[in-house]
C-alpha cells in the first residue's frame, strides 16, 4: 500500500509521474553534491535515462526582493551580494545602476568611479567564469582543473579582498560611485594578475579543449536549439552558445563599454561543448578590456561620488566642514534618500546573463517593488526541456553547464 | 606435509598484513601524488609530513558507529564489503610476489606465493570476477535508489571488462602455453628483449584499459562516481565497513600491477643491475603511479560510452589480436 503524502512524507508522490514501467523516481538534490547549492530535480528514470524531469527550487528562498521593500535604498545594496554570490559586484553594480536611472545621476558618476566600477565587473566576470570553468570540470571528473582554476580564482579575489576588503560578498559599489579609490600598487597587482591569468587559460584550454573524453562528455550534451534559447528567455553564454549574439554590454551599454575595444563571442554549436569554449574566449576579452582600462585610469580626475547634494552625501571633508552638508548627510542615513515616483528596469550583462533590477518608486525612501530579473532562474525552468532523454551522466554535465547558482535562482 | 600447511599459513597472513598495509600506505600515497600534481600539498599536519594520516583515517574508520540503515537486508549488507575484501586477497594466492629467495642463516628456499597452481591466472582472473558480488549485492541490499544505480552500473561494468581482461590476456597464455604465472615469468627470462610487452603490445594496452574498468579508476570511474550517483554501491556504507570496500579497491590495483608486471612486463627477472625483487616492485609501483597519474590528468566518461568501448572497440581488437597471434604461431 503506497503511503499517502503527509507532512512528514511530502511531495513528490503527489507529481503527476507516470509509474507504470520499470521506471524509478529519484530525488536528484537538494542535498546532491552536484545539484550546485540548492537545485532539487526529480527526475524519472528508466535505467539511467531520464524519461521526466521537474526541477524544484525555493530552498535557498530568503525573501530578497521583499527585503528590497522593506529597507531603504543604501542599506539593501549589501544583501544584493547575497543574490549571485560568485561575482557579487555585478549585482551591486545592477542595483547601483537602477536606483541611479531612477535618481536620474547616471551621467553624474565620475569618470574614475566609471572605471573602478567597469574594472571590478569585470574582474568578477572572470572570477565567476573561473569557478564555471572549475565546478563544470569536477563535475565531469577532471579533478585537477578544479584546483588549477580555483588558484587563480583566489588571485582575482585577493585583488577585490586588496580594493574592498572583501572576498566574497564584496558591497564594492555605492549608488552613485564607488566608496574608495584604488589602493597603492593595485594596477600593477591587476596587470601581473592578467598575465597569470592569461597563461593559466591557456593551461584549461591544454589540458581539456582537445581531450578526447573531455569532447565526449561534452559535444551534442545540453544541446539548446536558438529558438528554444529565446522561448526560454536564456541570455548571457546560454544564449550566445546558441548562436545567437547578444551581448547587453554591446546592445545598450552602460558604464565604459561603449568605449571600450572588444568582441562578444559566439558558437553556433548549441552544445555544451560550444559554452565551453565561450566561456574560455570570454575570460580572454575580459583581459582585453581590462588592459585598456588600466590605460584609462591615469587620466581621470580623483572625484569617485556623484555630485547630487539632494541623494547622495557629500565628500567626507565637505561634511566635517560645512554645516549644511552635514545636515544633508544626517537626513540621507537616517531617513534615506528619497527618488522621485517612477519605475525602472535596468538591464546588465552579469556573467551569467541578463541581469536586472525593476523598481517601482512612489516616491519614497522606501521602494513599493522590486523585482530581480535573475539569468539562473530562466536557466533553471529550460532544464526540464534538456534533460529529457539523457542519462544521469549528463544531466550533471547539462547542469554544469548552465553554470546556475542558487542565491538568484531563489532570491 | 605438515611444514607445507604452516608455511602457507605464514604465507597468507603474510600476504594480508602486507598487502592491506600497502592498501592503507596506497591512500596516502595517491593523496600526496595527486595533490602535487594539484599544486597543492596534500595531507600535512598528522605526523612528520602527514604520514601518520593513515593511522589517523583508520582510527575514525574503526571507532565510527556501524550503522544499517533500516530498511537495508541486514545479512547481505553485512557480508557485501567482506566479498570484496576477500576475493581480493584470495586473488593474490595465485601471484607469484617477489623471486624466490632463501632466509638468512638458514638453508630454507621460501617461494613467495601462496599456492603456484596450474590455472594461477584463470584464478586471479575469476577471483577476481566474484569480486563483482561485492558492490552488486551492497548497492541492491541498502534500499537506496543511488546504490540500485551504483550496482546496475557495477554489473555491467565488470562483467563486460571481464570479458576484454580474458580475451586479452587469451594470447600471451597461447605465446607461453601455460596459466602459470611462474612459467610466464621464466618465458621472459632472457632480458628485456624477451619480455612480451613487445610482441604484443595490443593485449598489454587492452589489458590495461581493462583493468582500469576492473579496478574502478578513473577515467572508468562510474560506480562511485560522486558527481552523478553520489557513492554509488556505498552510499549507505561507512566507518569499517566502508574501508573494506576502500581495501578491497587497492588491493585490486595493486593484483593488476603484479598481473601486469608478471605477463608483460618480465615479471621478477632481475633487469640490467637491478635484483628481481626490487625490479618487481618498481614495475608494480610503476602501474599504481599511472592509475593515479590518469585520474588526475583526465575526466571520467560515461557509461554508455563505457560499453561502447568494450564491445564495440576493444572487444573486437583482442578477438583479432588473438586471431593473428594464432595464424603467426601456426605459420
Amino acid at each position: 500500500m503506497r503511503q499517502q503524502p503527509n507532512k512528514l512524507q511530502p511531495f513528490f508522490e503527489n507529481l503527476n509521474f507516470e509509474r507504470k514501467d520499470n521506471t524509478m523516481v529519484i530525488n536528484f538534490g537538494p542535498q546532491h553534491p552536484s545539484a550546485h547549492g540548492q537545485l532539487r530535480l526529480v527526475l524519472e528514470l528508466q535505467g539511467e535515462q531520464v524519461v521526466k524531469a521537474y526541477p524544484d527550487i525555493g530552498y535557498l528562498h530568503r525573501g530578497v526582493e521583499k527585503m528590497g521593500e522593506n529597507m531603504i535604498y543604501n542599506e539593501f545594496l549589501p544583501t544584493t551580494d547575497r543574490l549571485d554570490y560568485i561575482a557579487s559586484t555585478s549585482n551591486n553594480y545592477a542595483f547601483a545602476l537602477a536606483v541611479e536611472r531612477l535618481l536620474g545621476i547616471e551621467d553624474k558618476v565620475p569618470r574614475r568611479a566609471k572605471v573602478i566600477r567597469t574594472m571590478l565587473l569585470e574582474i568578477n566576470r572572470v572570477i565567476s567564469h573561473l569557478f564555471f570553468v572549475a565546478t563544470h570540470a569536477l563535475d565531469v571528473g577532471a579533478m585537477s582543473i578544479f584546483l588549477y582554476a580555483f588558484r587563480e580564482r583566489e588571485f582575482a579575489m585577493d585583488l577585490m579582498e586588496d580594493y574592498c576588503g572583501a572576498r566574497l560578498t564584496h558591497a564594492a559599489v555605492r549608488i552613485g560611485g564607488v566608496p574608495l579609490d584604488l589602493p597603492k600598487n593595485w594596477i600593477s597587482d591587476l596587470s601581473s594578475f592578467l598575465n597569470i591569468l592569461l597563461e593559466q587559460v591557456k593551461l584549461y584550454e591544454d589540458l581539456l579543449t582537445e581531450n578526447r573524453i573531455w569532447k565526449m562528455r561534452l559535444e551534442e550534451v545540453g544541446v539548446v536549439t536558438p529558438e528554444d534559447a529565446l522561448s526560454w528567455g536564456c541570455t548571457g553564454p546560454m544564449l550566445r552558445g546558441s548562436g545567437i549574439a547578444y551581448d547587453i554590454r554591446k546592445e545598450e551599454p552602460y558604464e565604459l563599454y561603449s568605449e571600450l575595444n572588444f568582441d562578444i563571442p559566439v558558437s553556433d554549436r548549441n552544445d555544451s561543448y560550444g559554452r565551453y569554449r565561450l566561456y574560455m574566449e570570454e575570460m580572454k576579452e575580459s583581459v582585453k578590456i581590462l588592459r585598456q582600462l588600466i590605460s584609462m585610469y591615469p587620466k581621470t580626475t580623483p572625484e569617485i561620488m556623484a555630485h547630487a547634494p539632494q541623494y547622495i552625501s557629500a565628500p567626507k571633508e565637505e561634511i566635517m566642514t560645512q554645516n549644511y552638508a552635514l545636515m544633508q548627510h544626517f537626513v540621507l542615513v537616517t531617513q534615506g534618500m528619497r527618488p522621485p515616483k517612477g519605475t525602472v528596469y535596468a538591464p546588465t550583462e552579469s556573467p551569467k546573463g541578463e541581469l536586472g533590477f525593476y523598481i517601482v518608486s512612489e516616491g519614497e525612501p522606501y521602494a513599493y517593488r522590486m523585482k530581480v530579473r535573475a539569468p539562473s532562474f530562466f536557466h533553471t525552468g529550460l532544464l526540464q526541456d534538456l534533460l529529457v532523454g539523457t542519462y544521469i551522466a549528463d544531466v550533471v554535465t547539462i547542469i554544469g553547464s548552465t553554470n546556475i547558482v542558487f542565491g538568484e535562482v531563489d532570491r | 606435509m605438515d611444514g607445507y600447511i604452516i608455511a602457507t599459513i605464514i604465507k597468507a597472513a603474510l600476504i594480508l598484513g602486507v598487502i592491506s598495509a600497502l592498501a592503507g600506505f596506497g591512500t596516502f600515497i595517491e593523496r600526496k601524488i595527486l595533490a602535487f600534481i594539484q599544486r597543492r600539498l596534500g595531507p600535512m599536519h598528522v605526523g612528520p609530513y602527514g604520514v601518520l594520516q593513515i593511522a589517523a583515517d583508520g582510527i575514525k574508520l574503526f571507532t565510527k558507529e556501524d550503522f544499517i540503515p533500516s530498511g537495508a537486508n541486514k545479512i547481505v549488507f553485512m557480508v557485501a564489503p567482506i566479498i570484496t575484501a576477500a576475493t581480493a586477497f584470495i586473488a593474490l594466492a595465485a601471484v607469484p610476489l617477489l623471486p624466490e629467495f632463501t632466509l638468512p642463516f638458514t638453508d630454507i628456499v621460501v617461494r613467495p606465493i601462496v599456492s603456484d597452481m596450474n590455472i594461477g591466472i584463470l584464478f586471479v582472473i575469476a577471483m577476481m570476477g566474484v569480486g563483482l558480488y561485492g558492490p552488486l549485492l551492497a548497492g541492491m541490499a541498502q534500499e537506496n535508489k543511488w546504490g540500485i544505480i551504483g550496482s546496475a552500473r557495477t554489473a555491467i561494468q565488470f562483467l563486460s571488462y571481464e570479458v576484454v581482461t580474458g580475451l586479452s590476456l587469451l594470447a600471451p597464455i597461447m605465446m607461453v602455453g601455460s596459466l602459470s604465472l611462474i612459467d610466464f615469468n621464466t618465458y621472459q627470462a632472457s632480458g628485456v628483449g624477451s619480455w612480451i610487452i613487445w610482441s604484443q603490445p595490443v593485449a598489454f594496452v587492452l589489458f590495461l584499459i581493462s583493468g582500469f574498468a576492473e579496478t574502478n579508476r578513473t577515467p572508468f570511474d562510474l560506480l562511485e562516481n560522486e558527481a552523478e550517483v553520489i557513492s554509488g554501491y556505498a552510499t549507505e556504507y561507512s566507518g569499517m565497513r566502508w574501508g573494506m570496500f576502500f581495501i578491497g579497491e587497492y588491493a585490486n590495483m595493486i593484483t593488476i600491477g603484479f598481473l601486469a608486471a608478471i605477463i608483460f612486463l618480465g615479471g621478477f627477472n632481475p633487469l640490467w643491475i637491478i635484483p628481481g625483487g626490487l625490479a618487481i616492485i618498481l614495475k608494480v609501483a610503476f602501474f599504481f603511479f599511472l592509475m593515479l597519474w590518469v585520474r588526475a590528468a583526465w575526466p571520467h566518461i560515461r557509461p554508455d560510452q563505457l560499453m561502447w568501448l568494450c564491445w564495440k572497440v576493444l572487444m573486437p581488437l583482442a578477438v583479432l589480436n588473438i586471431l593473428v597471434t594464432g595464424i603467426v604461431m601456426m605459420v
